[in-house]
């Protein structure tokens, strides 16, 4: 199978070819303003030095930050309406509560609170009402809105009342794009709708998206069919991830992590991406990042998906080196995208990292005779200050005192020379471009999050039932039946419940199907 | 009503519930829903004024109200906002007195905020106090009911309007029975009052002052954060406190017996305690830390684990292996540490019989 991975970050659109597991040819090359015709640059010059036809290509990944730079930045959001089953419980707290002023005004705050919902037993909390729900309808048509979440207390539960809410609104509200909450997030009420109010107000950006990187690949002359990757590091097809924008989030610490252990063939690490401002780091555990266990903001507005637990710094190949009373200090600001013109060794006047490792002979690059000046003090101290943040940051992300290799990916990985805090350093081929290589292999998921009763039903039997509900969610996502695995189980039990109650996450992964 | 105290504004109420959740000890509940439902009150107009229980009349009467439930139903099936207001007028009317002011069973956690809500919807004061200093999992475990309140008549209220009172009840023990079991039938998230007390009996049994010590420790933390200072050093300096451990999480083991979540923290130190280990005992809150086998700090006093780096405080139910933990002990209120209270919140009373009680601090208990 002949796939291709794309990145499309703030900087760089990096795209790599892959045929199986062999990368064939990476490329680099600058994000554009309308990011579409940087994609199909990045796909012309990567099928162009791997000297393959376009026709051979047999899917395309793809990463973005898209979704998450419109939230981030309050452009191009849908008027939504926000819809909560649950009255007379949640009353105290309307959707968006805590959401940033300016974005709620962004989407028109337009929230209502109606009846339904279930307790944590799956009772319910009131009827479903649907002469209430009709009435919101109308509220929603004269408004001019044509974009709904609902949400419904405990619907990871039972999404019943969501389910039946969505007819009801679909019926009355032709065309609406509806999102419902059970479709997207965990337990916990607010960081779930949160997250279901976002996917809805990025659903028209996402026809435009979607439709637009589609027009890119054909652009390309590639034919093969087409995914997005999520916060997981696995993948959704097009017509998913049109549906559901919002999964996207995150994807890019996942995929240079993922892509990091794929052409390291280091399955348990640390790993560093140093881009051309920041680095981030992580710790791989069987080749997947480990995640945050605490709620991540997106924007602003708390969300619970799972994000890789990343830490960053200001340190990248393009940071700011000053001489200071204390010493030297290194970034964290930097000419950013701007190296190619303010770096000394492509003739600007600023002293950048990438100016001390071209000083110290580390790689070629640019005119070193602009650089042939600096002190050798100046930059063995430079050195020495670099390898000490990195030092750090790996020690934070350390789990355990076993010697586990780091792996440094990214463009700004020249800056690493030898062993950090005495940890074996893996600098793999293609490191530039690992997180392409790492949305080239994303695998298919599915996930549950229930509160089973185990006195009910045993907890081998909650475990069975949990599992291949993960299973089918994988093949409903486009796994292929055979490769799936489960690779995720914790079952944690709940205090104060009766009948051990006890809260199972699990997750599935397979391989994409193809054809 | 008195002029002493201060009234709560929207801007105290990130840092309360940011010391709330530290006093919370690892357990308690996570106040960010209490947090936002106070705001969106305070918005509305809402006044609440914390008072010292000094400022009131010796015969005047206070409530003690608080959530019960599950901390993972907290964050789903948010309240309807007005269960402990209501079992508060219900227990008003079967006492068949008129309530004064309002008072926090327990500051450490969401409890903290649900008599501050509660005297926002009854347009009372709250007393800067309450019966814990801290969390604890159970309803008799507070200095009131230590020090001889009435257990009835106590009422609980859930979001649909129902309200249960429980006119005669023998003691605090069927109380906590009795309310768990009608409280998972509201969905594991009602609200629970307590018979009204007199403002002298409150006075002498609440761990004073909780309340704006709750406050000053998340100050101390926002303002530690924004100037870029060592959090956890901040944290016991305003608290009074002492730090015991600093380490990585190398285990945790979790079992539920008796409806509660019990487990053991194991870390491995760093920096000052490199080559040194500890153990947690958890059970919801944090109960015991030993250093190298040896016990340092035993249930009542305080056990907190804050983030090493970020200072924020760990609650048990996301302790996992890899986090950089500091271990900090602040001493429990004397009213907890009497024999009468250890009886109830000693280490015995949790499971550890083989542990005599020694304050973290070394300090004897003045009768």
């Amino acid at each position: 199978m002949i796939r291709i991975g794309i990145d499309v970050g703030g900087t760089n659109t990096d795209a790599v070819i892959m045929d199986g597991p062999r990368v064939i040819a990476g490329v680099k090359s600058a994000t554009t303003a309308d990011v579409m015709s940087g994609v199909v640059n990045a796909l012309k010059a990567v099928l162009a030095e791997s000297g393959m036809a376009a026709s051979a290509v047999d899917v395309v990944m793809v990463g973005t930050t898209h979704f998450t730079n419109a939230v981030v930045q309050r452009r191009d959001l849908a008027p939504t309406a926000a819809v909560r089953l649950g009255l007379p419980a949640t009353a105290s707290l309307p959707p968006m509560v805590d959401w940033p002023e300016d974005l709620r005004a962004s989407i028109g705050n337009h929230v209502y609170l109606a009846h339904g919902g279930n307790e944590f037993d799956g009772r319910i909390i009131s009827p479903l009402d649907e002469a209430e729900l009709l009435g919101i309808a109308d509220d929603i048509r004269q408004k001019g809105i044509n974009t709904v979440a609902i949400s419904s207390v405990f619907s990871p539960v039972s999404n019943e009342c969501e389910k039946k809410a969505g007819e009801i609104f679909a019926k009355a509200l032709p065309g609406a794009h509806i999102t419902l909450s059970s479709e997207i997030g965990r337990i916990g009420l607010l960081e779930r709708e949160n997250a279901a109010i976002m996917n809805a107000c990025l659903r028209d950006l996402s026809t435009h998206v979607i439709e637009a990187f589609r027009t890119a690949i054909a652009e390309a002359g590639v034919k093969g069919r087409f995914f997005l990757t999520q916060n997981d590091g696995t993948l959704m097809d097009a017509a998913f991830a049109e549906k559901f924008p919002v999964l996207t989030f995150a994807s890019g610490p996942t995929n240079s992590m993922r892509g990091a252990a794929f052409l390291s063939g280091v399955a348990d690490a640390i790993v560093v991406d140093i881009g051309g401002t920041t680095s981030d780091v992580g710790s791989l555990q069987k080749g997947f990042p480990r995640q945050a266990t605490v709620a991540v903001e997106v924007g602003g507005v708390r969300t619970n998906f799972r994000m890789p637990d990343v830490f960053s710094i200001g340190l990248g190949g393009g940071s700011h080196v000053v001489e200071t009373e204390k010493g030297v200090k290194v970034g964290p600001t930097s000419v950013g995208y701007r190296i190619v013109t303010e770096a000394l060794v492509f003739g600007g006047q600023t002293l950048t990292t990438t100016d001390v490792a071209v000083a110290a002979g580390r790689i070629k690059l640019g005119d070193a005779t602009r650089v042939a000046h600096l002190p050798a003090d100046l930059v063995s101290r430079t050195e020495t200050r670099i390898m000490e943040m990195l030092e750090d940051c790996v020690e934070r992300s350390r789990l355990s005192p076993e010697p586990l290799p780091v792996i440094v990916v990214g463009g700004g990985s020249i800056l690493v020379n030898g062993p950090i805090g005495g940890l074996e350093v893996i600098k793999p081929n293609h490191f530039a471009v690992a997180n392409a290589v790492g949305a080239a292999i994303a695998q298919v998921s599915g996930e549950v999050d229930r509160v089973y009763a185990l006195a009910e039903m045993g907890r081998d039997k909650a475990l069975d039932d949990a599992k291949q509900r993960a299973v089918e969610a994988a093949v409903a996502a486009g796994a292929l039946r055979e490769s799936v695995e489960i690779v995720d189980v914790e079952d944690v039990p709940l205090a104060y419940l009766p009948g051990n109650a006890t809260r199972v996450r699990i997750k599935a992964v397979g391989e994409l199907h193809v054809g | 009503m008195s002029d002493k105290g201060y009234i709560l504004k929207e801007a105290d109420l990130l840092p309360l519930s940011i010391g709330a959740a530290l006093l919370g000890t690892g357990g308690g509940g996570n106040p960010y829903v209490g947090m936002l439902r106070m705001r969106e009150l305070v918005r509305k107009g809402a006044e609440v004024r914390v008072i010292p229980a000094e400022s009131l009349a010796d015969d005047a009467w206070v409530c003690e109200v608080g959530g019960i439930g599950a901390p993972v139903v907290g964050i789903e099936k948010i309240e309807e906002g007005g269960e402990c207001y209501r079992a508060m007028r219900a227990v008003e009317e079967a006492a068949g007195v008129k309530v004064s002011a309002m008072i926090s069973a327990e500051i450490g956690g969401s409890n903290s905020l649900e008599p501050i809500i509660a005297a926002a919807l009854a347009g009372l004061p709250v007393v800067d106090g309450d019966g814990m200093g801290r969390a604890f999992p159970e309803v008799q475990m507070t200095t009131f009911f230590i020090y001889g309140a009435k257990a009835a008549p106590a009422a609980i209220a859930d979001d649909k309007g129902n309200v249960v009172v429980f006119k005669e009840v023998i003691d605090m023990f069927w109380l906590e029975r009795f309310a768990r079991t009608v409280s998972v039938d509201m969905g594991a998230a009602a609200g629970l009052a307590i018979a009204p007390m007199r403002a002298d009996f409150v006075r002498r049994t609440a761990v004073p002052g909780t309340v704006t010590q709750a406050l000053n420790i998340g100050r101390s933390v926002l303002d530690a954060r924004t100037r870029r200072q060592n959090v956890v050093q901040r944290v016991v300096a305003e608290a009074g406190g002492k730090l015991f451990f600093t380490g990585k999480i190398t285990d945790v083991r979790r079992e539920l017996t008796g409806g509660f979540a019990r487990g053991h923290a194991i870390l491995s130190g760093v920096d000052a305690w490199a080559g040194s280990e500890a153990r947690i005992a958890i059970q919801n809150e944090n109960l015991v830390l030993w250093v190298d086998g040896v016990p340092a700090i035993m249930v009542p006093d305080l056990i907190v684990n804050l983030e090493l780096d970020t200072g924020e405080p760990i609650t048990t139910e996301v302790l996992r292996y890899g986090q950089r933990v500091a271990v900090i002990g602040l001493p429990a209120h004397d009213l907890l540490k009497t024999p009468a209270a250890l009886e109830i919140v000693g280490p015995r009373a949790f499971g550890y019989p083989e542990l005599t009680f020694v304050p973290l601090d070394g300090r004897p208990i003045a009768a």
